[in-house]
């Protein structure tokens, strides 16, 4: 081919600069046309980019709109909820302590009446004054010509009598005292019986004190959410966030007991079902085992919304409160059922190991292995209670299971949205590419071109130059 | 209720149990003939090993090489195991007591007629149907038939693997190695024109390339 091109005239050299020539003259009349092809095909590629972009922007508005509103919504649920719980905790408080005030308050009135009353029954009864004054009185009037002699003897009779009355009225006083004391030293429990009460009556308002305090928070937070603050958004969102890891870390924590729980019933399951039958090319006994662990998470999730722990299903949250206790003690019993079959699959799993072992002993000829451990009793009696147990537990998988739906909402949305944006600039920038490679490929269009270009434009000037000239003269 | 009858007819179909489609059958044929049958206590250990490596739905079946061993009552114990794991150990265990009696009475028989045992073999494992038809031949492979006994039939062996087992050297070998080889040889050719794979283990402490 090439030969073929250079080949037109005798000389090589002569035959490449004819066609350089002709080249050259072919691409400068064609000029303006292919100028006009680069730069539409380049501005509409570049307007295409730029629409796609446009759309992608928009469909990524939309999302985060509707993400927000989820989220908003989701908040606004949870908050809703907390909310409540508070309230709850405040009746309960109300209903539990602060129900028998009434009774309280008698306690307390009666508990006062006896103090007032044992009070006025201790006030100090002043001593009866002394008879010897009327006695100095009657003395005093005895006329001096009666003589003062009988003086003497009523003196020692006065004496006499008030020495008595005086120790009369001293017994009296002791007596008196003792009984005050006695009441006042009854008024002491009645006074820390008081004491109680109140420090009670105090730590009850103080909490809900507290609770009011929560639940001003709580509602501020609320107010927050319901008027769309972006600040409420951006905590939902990274709570969302924290939420979905913490979720997942435990159900993978939760998919490990279902492992272990499977292994432990997967291999009894072969005594019930037959080990070598296969559904779909999986053996019946993993999938029986699979299946009963399937059913127990199931019924530890029908539990927990019977419980209103979750609200995975509203439909059971929304049953009658005798139609839903009747269903927590339906899932119970299934679970309790399902969790007493796992402890006897765990139970057969031992005896299958011994005998497998038993006979592994008999056929290497080894007989003596073939007995079994004293202690042995302890790994059966570990398995089962496993197999009892993990049942149970895997029932409060319920709970992260929850939480990870409701993030997972938000983390979909969230990297639905950060795609969406990368998507967005991949086309602008594509798009902005195109148009420049347009330019840059009319400039490269350009350069071989330079020769009749430079004299084009030499041209130009001396005709323009010429003009001037002409203007001039 | 349409795409609801068709998913459940899926579901039926793929409920439809199938067997574990790997089950293997192993045929043993061993070799009481002369002072052969001093071997016996190594078969024993053999067909133990077997039993070990044997899962449920496997067939095994034990039988002795005599004057004419292309009968049915030459298999001294045959075992399909259960899919049950405890059904499965209680059949091994059956099975191991059963090659002890035989072991213990350890029968001699003046003839060698290894070509029937095999046609037995064939025809058991064939019946079985097994994914995996193997025959263990636990004999010197010295062939010795009885007079009026004819062996000259094609095999058809496509997928069994046949393996000789502790093929000893005879006294005759030893004068003339050759003896020995032309023995092997022979019996390669046989099983390999037949359409069978043919190996040979003399060393018994390498029983785990026996299955």
């Amino acid at each position: 081919m090439m030969s073929f091109f250079l080949s037109i005239t005798p000389w090589p050299v002569l035959s490449a600069l004819l066609w350089i020539v002709l080249a050259v003259a072919t691409l400068y009349f064609a000029r303006p046309t292919s100028h006009r092809l680069i730069k539409a095909a380049s501005n509409s590629l570049y307007k295409v980019f730029r629409a796609a972009s446009l759309a992608v922007t928009k469909a990524e508005n939309g999302l985060a709109t509707r993400n927000r509103e989820v989220l908003l919504a989701a908040g606004r649920e949870a908050k809703e909820r907390i909310v409540e719980r508070e309230f709850d905790r405040i009746n309960e408080t109300v209903r539990k302590d602060l129900a028998n005030y009434s009774s309280l308050h008698r306690g307390l009135s009666e508990s006062i009446d006896r103090i007032e009353k044992d009070h006025q029954d201790a006030v100090d009864v002043p001593p009866d004054p002394p008879g010897w004054v009327k006695a100095v009185e009657a003395v005093a009037k005895i006329e001096s010509r009666d003589g003062r002699v009988g003086v003497s003897n009523i003196l020692s009779d006065i004496h006499k009598s008030l020495v008595q009355a005086h120790k009369e009225a001293m017994l009296a006083y002791r007596e008196a005292s003792k009984e005050r004391h006695t009441l006042l030293r009854k008024m002491r429990p009645e006074w820390r019986r008081i004491q109680q009460i109140l420090g009670k009556v105090g730590k009850n308002v103080d909490s809900l004190l507290g609770r009011s305090v929560t639940i001003d928070r709580h509602m501020q937070e609320y107010e927050d959410i319901v008027k769309g603050e972006d600040h409420a958004v951006s905590i939902l969102s990274s709570s969302s966030l924290v939420y979905f890891f913490v979720s997942a870390l435990v159900l993978v924590v939760a998919i490990g007991g279902a492992v272990i729980n499977f292994s432990l019933i997967a291999r009894p399951m072969a005594e019930m079902v037959g080990g070598t039958n296969l559904i779909g090319g999986f053996r019946t006994a993993d999938i029986a085992a699979l299946v009963i662990i399937m059913v127990e998470i199931s019924m530890g999730l029908f539990l927990m919304e019977s419980l209103r722990i979750t609200r995975l299903f509203p439909v059971i949250g929304a049953l009658p409160d005798k139609t839903r206790v009747r269903m927590i003690w339906i899932t119970f019993t299934i679970l309790f059922l399902l969790a007493s079959v796992e402890a006897g699959l765990a139970y057969m799993r031992e005896l299958l190991l011994h005998d497998e072992l038993a006979t592994s002993a008999l056929l290497r000829g080894d007989l003596d292995i073939a007995t079994t451990s004293g202690s042995m009793w302890i790994t059966t009696a570990a398995q089962m209670g496993m197999g009892f147990i993990l049942p149970f537990a895997l029932t409060f998988v319920a709970i992260p299971l929850e939480t990870f739906v409701h993030s997972m909402r938000t983390v979909i949305g969230l990297l639905a949205i950060g795609t969406l944006r990368v998507l967005s600039l991949i086309f602008r920038l594509v798009g902005s590419t195109c148009r420049y490679l347009g330019v840059l490929i009319t400039q490269l269009y350009d350069l071989p071109l330079f020769i009749p270009l430079w004299w084009a434009a030499r041209e130009k000037d001396v005709s323009d130059g010429g003009g001037l000239q002409e203007l001039r003269s | 209720m349409k795409s609801l009858s068709i998913v459940f007819a899926c579901l039926l179909i793929v409920s439809c149990s199938q067997s574990r489609p790997g089950n293997i059958g192993v045929y043993m044929l061993v070799d009481t003939s002369g002072t052969y049958s001093e071997e016996i206590q190594k078969a024993q250990q053999i067909i133990r090993y077997t039993l070990s490596r044997l899962d449920a739905k496997d067939t095994f079946a034990v039988a002795r090489i005599d004057t004419a061993s292309f009968s049915e009552k030459d298999i001294v114990a045959k075992i399909t195991l259960d899919d049950r794991p405890t059904t499965m150990n209680r059949q091994k265990r059956l099975f191991a007591d059963q090659v002890q009696v035989f072991v213990d009475q350890s029968p001699s028989s003046a003839y060698t007629d290894i070509t029937g045992g095999l046609l037995q073999a064939v025809e058991y494992l064939n019946e079985k149907q097994p994914a995996k038809k193997t025959v263990f031949i636990f004999s010197d492979l010295k062939e010795d038939l009885e007079d009026g006994y004819i062996r000259e039939i094609d095999f058809d062996l496509d997928g069994f693997e046949i393996v000789a087992l502790n093929v000893t050297k005879l006294r005759t070998d030893n004068v003339d190695p050759r003896e020995y080889l032309t023995r092997l040889d022979e019996w390669q050719n046989k099983v390999e024109s037949s359409g069978g794979r043919w190996r040979v283990i003399n060393d018994l402490d390498g029983l785990e390339r026996l299955l």
